[in-house]
């Protein structure tokens, strides 16, 4: 728990109070460091290879038909979730359950350290989460888990996670699988 | 939006054109006019869904304007409101529903309206507030004053301060360009002190009016925007206070920093369609700093001239924005500064606040808070210059 600096006695702790902004258009975020998108990709894939119970967190722009592109993506997120040997826990709404989620079937933003720490989740992907949903639940992860946080945000990036890949579209979701490919045969 | 061949027109017929373009390269032509007027022409290019509008001096003219564009079929939905506070609830509507929305108030309606600003912040809409600053009641004054802008500070709403009708035109364009962001995404007040800005007449450069900012895009938003024909139609916000007190902590702490670090995020932006979050003028080198905002700062800055015909060199460091803070520009323009003025218009000195706030143990100069005006007094820059020659214990030949 944050006992010092701008976030205080909360629990969670704010990247931008460290300085630290999305990254620019072209690039991505690796912790603190301003990376090309390739190196966070294959970090990520990494994390997501060598950590426990690795998850995909998949949210409701992406496991609705809301257009062709969401369509697209979530085949492609099945496909990412086999590389990877990756779980695939839904965030399908972002209203808070009573009395409590079933931490098994889904994650909620207004608790997510509760599906985490159930599952022992030691690496995670945000994907198709609305902005605002990711940035509250991911600053909640970074205080009160130890899981790697990745979001790969087809806006502008998440600085509350550990690795923020943006402008990801379906494009951007093949090169990751492929790089993931990749890194799979290196880290056996 | 319409596609005619390769372009895009906006429901007036407008060509939507980029942000860059509009606001930069645009060929732009002289116009002699208020401020009043400048908000009606700045909306005219802004491709706005929805505004609703409420009488109270100074900012009545500026609302009806708006309603005249709404005649001419620039803004797609206009209607008066209840009072304040419902044209500030019903404006949530619009722009959670996906509308590009603007508004204008003035102090005690700022004030009536006040529980919705933080509730347009912790919804994510990017909704604009023009608010030209008058007293705060009671006694009742319908003057410039601007006390009610250290009312907002905390919001969530990113609050911006324009100097002149110039700036209050480009203020309100790039205010839906960085509002608008989906990492921004926050309300954004644009401040102007009342009668002084609305009601007097300036040269003007502005932009032909059949070019406008492409629309706004609700579905990049970081909220889903309420949408019943796209399922699941049910994306309502309930409340997580009705629900556990636990997740209210938690979730509610997180919430409002994230609310905090999306103003933080517009910085960038801030940078890339102002130019800046502050401005310079007057000797780079000098160690008196005057620091305001708004009239403020242009009265500061022909107090400069007046120094300088007294052979003092001063200089002024104008906070075009105040949330976000221009915490290290600041610091850095005033590095050098052995004494700060504050020129305000106001009675308690929220700005010399927010300065000794963010230069302590930053700045080794001395921090004076004034000169002071209020209740709709001018500033004439003779009494601000009178201060400095006063400090330095020099000689004060004009007559005040």
């Amino acid at each position: 728990m944050a006992t010092l600096g701008p976030s205080h006695y909360s629990p969670y702790p704010v990247a931008v109070y460290e300085n630290i902004l999305p990254p620019p258009p072209g690039k991505a975020l690796l912790l603190t460091e301003v990376v090309d998108e390739e190196v966070a990709m294959r970090e990520a894939a990494k994390a997501m290879l060598t950590r426990e119970n690795p998850t995909i967190f998949p949210g409701p722009q992406v496991i609705y038909a809301w257009n062709e592109e969401a369509k697209e993506k979530a085949r492609l997120i099945r496909e990412l979730a086999e590389v990877l040997g990756a779980k695939i826990i839904p965030m399908v709404d972002y209203r808070p359950k009573y009395p409590k989620i079933d931490p098994e079937k889904e994650i909620n933003p207004n608790h997510p350290n509760l599906t985490i720490w159930h599952n022992n989740i030691k690496a995670c992907i945000f994907v198709g989460v609305h902005c605002h949903y990711a940035n509250v639940a991911l600053k909640i992860i970074r205080a009160e888990t130890d899981c790697f946080t990745i979001a790969l945000c087809s806006n502008a990036g998440h600085e509350d996670a550990m690795i923020t890949l943006r402008d990801q579209h379906s494009e951007e979701l093949k090169k990751f699988i492929e790089i993931a490919k990749e890194v799979k045969k290196e880290v056996k | 939006m319409q596609k005619l061949g390769e372009e895009l027109r906006n429901r007036a017929g407008q060509k939507i054109v980029d942000p860059e373009y509009l606001l930069f390269e645009a060929p732009r032509e002289k116009v002699f006019m208020t401020g009043s007027e400048v908000v009606k022409e700045a909306v005219k290019r802004a491709s706005v869904d929805a505004s609703v509008s409420y009488p109270i001096t100074p900012q009545s003219e500026a609302a009806h304007l708006i309603g005249e564009l709404w005649v001419e079929g620039y803004v797609g939905v206009y209607f008066r409101g209840e009072s304040e506070f419902g044209v500030m609830s019903e404006l949530a509507g619009c722009s959670m529903a996906g509308a590009r929305t603007i508004t204008t108030t003035s102090g005690p309606g700022t004030l009536r309206a006040m529980e919705n600003f933080p509730m347009w912040a912790g919804s994510r809409l990017p909704i604009q507030l023009v608010l030209m600053a008058r007293g705060i009641n009671s006694p009742l004054s319908i003057q410039p004053d601007d006390l009610e802008v250290s009312f907002l500070l905390d919001t969530g709403c990113m609050v911006w301060y324009a100097e002149n009708a110039q700036e209050l035109f480009d203020m309100i364009l790039a205010g839906f360009v960085v509002a608008e962001q989906p990492d921004v995404h926050v309300p954004v007040v644009n401040v102007i002190n009342g009668f002084f800005i609305s009601h007097t007449r300036e040269s003007v450069m502005l932009p032909p009016d059949d070019i406008a900012l492409p629309p706004y895009n609700p579905y990049k938003a970081p909220m889903p925007p309420i949408d019943m024909e796209m399922p699941p139609g049910r994306f309502l916000r309930d409340p997580f206070v009705m629900k556990s007190n636990y997740i209210s902590y938690a979730t509610h702490t997180s919430w409002q920093f994230e609310v905090r670090a999306a103003i933080e995020r517009a910085r960038p932006y801030i940078k890339k369609y102002l130019g800046g979050l502050i401005e310079e003028f007057g000797d780079p080198e000098s160690d008196i700093v005057l620091v305001s905002t708004g009239t403020g700062a242009a009265q500061a800055k022909e107090a400069v001239r007046l120094l300088e015909d007294e052979g003092v060199k001063a200089k002024v460091v104008k906070l075009k924005t105040i949330r976000p803070f221009p915490i290290n520009e600041l610091r850095e323009a005033v590095k050098n500064a052995k004494v700060i003025f504050v020129p305000e218009f106001n009675v308690v000195g929220w700005l010399e606040r927010e300065i000794r706030r963010y230069l302590y143990k930053h700045s080794d100069a001395e921090i004076i808070g004034g000169p002071r005006v209020a209740g709709g007094m001018t500033m004439p820059p003779e009494i601000i210059a009178k201060d400095v020659l006063n400090y330095l214990g020099k000689e004060v030949k004009h007559v005040y």
